[in-house]
């Protein structure tokens, strides 16, 4: 129970963060040329510039920006995120439809990225300085310098055009209805090369962290504690370095929460799946400034539920943090 | 004595150390026996090789350092020559081993009662709960309070003292023939250093195992000590019995090893002024971490009103052990922190009512030096700027602080040209020197040691305690030094002054403190000296 | 220097170095090769690469040089990565500098404000700063600055917290040195190595992020960067995918070296134990 207040309190400080960056963003967003109002015109074809002042007048655009921000973080509070112009549906709607593709993606690449991470990153420190570790260090080097973007339009062309193994784009099938098992085996397969994608930068960065972690615990003292107890070395990696290198890498998902969220931005635009980082895209392209905010909360939201979440797991695998709680 | 076998014999052992350093061999044809039931002392100072020997013996060196001649015969078997498969059977079970800092020793994320249990999962084929059964008998054993609970802590939850317990229970667990004791109690207390003493002898005398003790402090060897050998450069220089080297040593370096042992009583006391230039009264500093929103937190009384008045010329010594406060109050009189209460009267200006701006104004009549000669000169800066700095930035021009930086050099017995050096390029030895010609270079009038030479090897702790007498003579310097050590206390202090929990508990003239301490914390402090009969007995340069 | 010698030693080091050279080598000769406007239409379009004697990497979908734009991208990127690193260092240095050695409210005040950056994605907050101040070079680039600052700024003050106790310090402070003195002339100089290094990474992820958006079509369209080539080279790329396959070669070797340049400088300012 002693975790779960110490997770409670560092998520009600993180509170404060969240009503800053919306009076931030809110703030910053007055600067924007053109406003809501300006793109729903644009998308109803034109009109004049009483229109314009209903519009404005019904929305509450005309208030000072201290009234329009009070309003917008009371609605907030309500979860009213307000209206989409280019949708024409509440902006929480929308966002809640394109949901589930990110979500998807994002546990889809972070479980990958995390596997191989690990498991490539012990594979490197046991081998260090030889051959295993050499390959799979600049393997992960290589890695992290490829942009995301490049790798997904190269992947597609290798496997979708060359290969037509799997789908090029968007999230199911369109054509035929499946149900069941098929429609998740279908999801899957549309879902492979956009994984990869994302995962292969976090990839990169689990494996270099886990290798440098392990490499620190292996020489730590109480590591030679256990050799000396006559421990072979397997064990000596399984009971004693991994549980402690492991870590540094539960921190990291946290850090990088934020990060793989705005990859999927570029992801789903290349693979065209209709998430939420593709709507972010589209909100800049057709200034719907709305849904844009709206999209920065939900993202906030995300990412301190994640750091949440991994709070929770690292005070669960070290028992010193709630000793110091 | 009865009968005894030899246990483990090394015989001319040589381990190579890679190219690039200091020299050739860690172990230099090394030659030495263990008999079972005695305890064998190797002495020496840093470097000396004699960890490398515990490594060497466990095979657990690292990868660069190899071993490169002679053999280690245990059971009859050369463990130079053996496989890593019997390398792992005779760890643990044949030969255990003890670090000194038990703290990063013990993996942090696993129970105490889990770690030493896998002693026995890794060697016997016993069941869960009798290996259970085991453990808490011998955490018992190694009287541990409350066996049961210590089992199922972490090595966070206990103190210093109980997981260096934990970690001897765990080294005896399978009654190995030979246990390797790597200065186990460099780390500890000196009270809780007595009780550990007492009870490695105690269970290698039940137990009849043979104990290979490494230390860098020759009243360990006094105290416990059957046989000794001493290092020097990974040689060994002399070996014999106790009692052979400790009255009759026959190397020079011996000799000097323990003429550098600073003996516990306390030179004739010189005549003191009557004026005093320093007067502490009740300060306080009281420190509040955590808490949330002000509930919960957890409160510390550092330092709790503690008294006490430093003459002029005079050497008030505030001697305690970690957690007594004494560095907390060091650091409160150079107003490095803000005591909570009480005044600091210093020439006739309270110190405690300053101005953070008048401080930094007036921080030239008080100084400090400090402990860790590494940590405390700036690696960026020459040796001579950072002697230089203090008087600059008090307005002297630049060149002629440097040129007086040059004179302080002489001054502390450093040669005036190596001003253009970094601190790297240096000793530990040196480096304090710097730090005191540092301190010196605003000509204060009160100086706060804080532990200074804690960090420093035996031998040129000698010669650093040495200077600060000399320049006590020569500048007329009143002296507040603060350490651990109640040799070193007698040594150079006039006055001392014992802290506990934050309090004085006891303050006198240091012949009467020494000679015939009252309160029992003093007392008990003096009797953990280990050797302490040796140490009061034994002659030494007078300082 | 002991430094430089023991950079040297490392072949994956010197690799980077000479990668790094090579392209800002491109930078810098990219008037001499191609003399003319990169943007400017030069041949047929959407020829193969080494198939004209001409055009050595082939042209695009407008007919455009690939090989020109290859080599005036190299400045985009070059530039784009150093004003914007510069940019993020500076910005970071500062905040960190200050939240480290005062603690308290102001280390409380700047910790929530860099929190604030970091839990909103950056690619976020980049395609809102474009959105509200446009896709100029200028704009993107201090956007880009904008959006880096934080990671900086926390390693930064960790270092800061770990120095500000030490005792080179407080002798300053007994010496009666005042507090910008000892930020700026004491701990700085030993708190800067780390950060330095993290310049590379900084550096590395500036290009990324630019290129990201550019392949989006929201950075300034009017120069010759990698990402826009490679956005053109997506209409194409059923057929014609060399287009969009080469300039990201260049992106992935410039972040490469640049990488690679960071963890020599590492190694060569901290050695430690080959085993690391």
């Amino acid at each position: 129970m002693r975790i779960l207040s110490l997770a409670g309190r560092r998520l009600a400080a993180s509170l404060p963060t969240l009503v800053l960056i919306l009076i931030g963003v809110f703030l910053l967003l007055q600067f924007a040329p053109g406003d809501t109002v300006d793109a729903m015109m644009a998308q109803m074809g034109g009109g004049d510039a009483a229109t314009a002042r209903e519009l404005r007048k019904f929305y509450g655009l005309d208030l000072s920006i201290p009234a329009q921000l009070g309003n917008y973080l009371w609605r907030l509070v309500r979860l009213d995120l307000g209206f989409s112009s280019i949708y024409g549906k509440p902006v929480a709607s929308v966002i809640l439809e394109r949901l589930p593709p990110t979500i998807l993606l994002m546990t889809a690449s972070l479980s990958f990225a995390f596997f191989f991470g690990l498991v490539f990153g012990v594979i490197a420190a046991r081998g260090v300085n030889r051959w295993p570790d050499t390959l799979i260090s600049t393997l992960g080097l290589i890695f992290y310098a490829t942009p995301s973007f490049w790798f997904g339009l190269m992947a597609i062309v290798v496997f979708s055009v060359y290969l037509q193994w799997l789908p090029p784009g968007g999230f199911e099938d369109i054509g035929t209805v499946r149900t069941g098992i098929w429609r998740v085996f279908d999801i899957a397969s549309h879902l492979v090369l956009p994984t990869l994608t994302l995962g292969l930068i976090f990839l990169a960065i689990y494996l270099r962290i886990m290798r440098a972690s392990m490499l620190e615990v292996l020489n730590l003292d109480y590591v030679r504690t256990a050799r000396a107890k006559g421990l072979d070395e397997t064990r000596v990696v399984t009971r004693h370095v991994l549980r402690n290198a492991l870590l540094p890498m539960v921190t990291l998902i946290g850090l990088q929460a934020g990060t793989m969220l705005g990859g999927s931005v570029v992801v789903e635009s290349v693979f065209s799946l209709p998430g939420l980082g593709r709507l972010a895209y589209e909100s800049v392209v057709q200034r719907d400034l709305n849904t844009l905010l709206g999209i920065v909360f939900v993202s906030a939201l995300l990412v301190i539920t994640v750091n949440f979440a991994v709070d929770l797991i690292y005070a669960r695998l070290d028992p010193r943090i709630a000793a110091e709680g | 004595m009865s009968a005894t076998e030899t246990i483990l014999s090394l015989d001319h052992l040589s381990v190579r150390l890679p190219r690039g350093a200091d020299r050739a061999h860690a172990l230099a044809d090394v030659s030495l026996q263990i008999a079972s039931n005695e305890i064998l002392c190797v002495v020496g100072e840093s470097g000396s090789g004699k960890s490398m020997m515990a490594n060497a013996i466990m095979r657990l060196l690292p990868n660069e350092v190899k071993i490169d001649g002679g053999n280690m015969m245990f059971e009859g078997r050369d463990l130079c020559a053996a496989s890593a498969a019997d390398m792992r059977e005779v760890r643990g079970a044949g030969i255990a081993m003890i670090f000194q800092e038990p703290m990063t020793a013990l993996n942090p994320l696993r129970t105490i009662g889990d770690q030493i249990a896998e002693m026995f999962s890794i060697h016997t084929d016993l069941s869960k709960a009798e290996i259970s059964a085991r453990v808490l008998a011998l955490l018992a054993d190694v009287r541990i309070p409350d066996p049961r609970v210590a089992a199922k802590a972490y090595p966070h939850e206990l103190s210093g003292g109980q997981r260096q317990r934990a970690m001897i229970a765990m080294a005896l667990a399978l009654d190995p023939k030979l246990l390797i004791a790597d200065e186990p109690t460099t780390a500890l207390d000196v009270t809780t250093q007595a009780q550990i003493l007492k009870l490695i002898r105690d269970l290698q005398q039940r137990r009849r195992t043979a104990v290979m003790f490494i230390t860098h402090d020759f009243g360990v060897v006094a105290e416990i000590a059957d046989r000794v050998v001493v290092m020097q450069h990974g040689v060994i220089v002399e070996q014999g019995t106790a009692a052979d080297v400790l009255h009759r040593p026959q190397h020079a370096y011996t000799k000097q090893l323990i003429a550098a042992v600073p003996p516990l009583k306390a030179p004739p006391p010189r005549a003191l002024a009557a004026d005093n230039i320093l007067t502490i009264t009740d300060v306080s500093k009281t420190y509040r971490t955590g808490g949330f929103l002000g509930r919960g937190a957890r409160v510390t009384p550092a330092v709790k009103d503690v008294s006490l008045s430093l003459p002029r010329g005079a050497t008030l010594g505030i001697v305690g052990e970690s957690g007594s406060g004494k560095s907390t109050l060091a650091r409160c009189i150079v107003r490095l922190i803000d005591p909570d209460a009480g005044s600091i009267v210093l020439e006739g200006r309270d110190w405690a009512k300053l101005s953070r701006e008048q401080v930094r104004r007036e921080t030239r009549h008080i100084q400090m030096v400090f402990q860790d000669p590494f940590a405390s000169l700036n690696p960026r800066r020459k040796a001579a700027e950072l002697v230089a700095q203090g008087p600059i930035v008090h307005g002297t021009p630049r060149a002629q602080a440097i040129a007086d930086a040059k004179e302080l050099f002489a001054l502390v017995g450093l040669d005036p040209s190596s001003g253009d050096r970094y601190p790297h390029e240096f000793s530990g030895g040196q480096r304090q020197r710097i730090g005191l010609a540092r301190a010196l270079a605003l000509k204060p009038d009160v100086l706060v040691a804080d532990e200074p030479v804690s960090a420093l090897d035996v031998s040129v702790q000698a010669q650093v305690l040495k200077l600060l007498a000399e320049l006590r003579q020569r500048l007329g310097l009143s002296i507040v030094f603060i350490t651990h050590d109640l040799r070193v206390a007698a040594q150079i202090c006039d006055l001392v002054a014992v802290m506990k929990d934050g309090a004085v508990v006891e303050h006198g003239l240091a012949a009467e403190v020494f000679g015939n301490p009252q309160h029992p914390y003093t007392q008990a402090l003096l009797d953990s000296i280990p050797g302490g009969e040796f140490t009061r007995e034994h002659e030494t340069a007078a300082v | 220097m002991d430094a430089v010698k023991r950079y040297f030693r490392s072949p994956a080091a010197v690799a980077g170095l000479l990668l790094l050279l090579v392209v800002i080598a491109m930078a810098i000769s990219a008037g001499w090769f191609y003399p003319r406007d990169p943007l400017a239409l030069a041949g047929r379009p959407l020829i193969w690469p080494f198939s004209n004697p001409r055009f050595l990497l082939g042209t695009d979908n407008s007919g455009r040089d690939i090989a020109a734009q290859i080599f005036y991208g190299a400045r985009i990127s070059l530039l784009i990565g150093g004003v914007a690193t510069a940019i993020a260092i500076l910005i970071g240095i500062l905040v960190g500098a200050f939240a480290g050695y005062y603690g308290g409210w102001v280390d409380n005040l700047l910790m929530r404000i860099t929190e604030a950056f970091q839990t909103l994605p950056n690619f976020v907050l980049l395609l809102v700063l474009v959105a509200v101040f446009g896709s100029t070079l200028t704009t993107v680039t201090i956007a880009v600055g904008v959006v880096s600052w934080p990671a900086p700024a926390r390693l930064t003050r960790a270092e800061f917290l770990s120095l500000r106790n030490r005792e080179f310090v407080q002798a300053g402070r007994t010496l009666g040195m005042k507090n910008l003195q000892l930020i700026f002339g004491e701990i700085l100089p030993n708190a800067l190595p780390p950060v330095i290094v993290y310049a590379s990474v900084v550096m590395a992820v500036a290009i990324l992020l630019e290129s990201a958006l550019a392949f989006l079509r929201l950075s300034d369209p009017n120069v010759a960067s990698w990402g826009n080539l490679i956005g053109l080279g997506r209409d194409v790329l059923r057929v014609q995918w060399y287009v969009s396959a080469i300039p990201g070669i260049a992106i992935l070797v410039t972040v490469l070296a640049v990488s690679l340049v960071g963890q020599g400088l590492n190694d060569a300012l901290n050695p430690r134990l080959k085993s690391r």
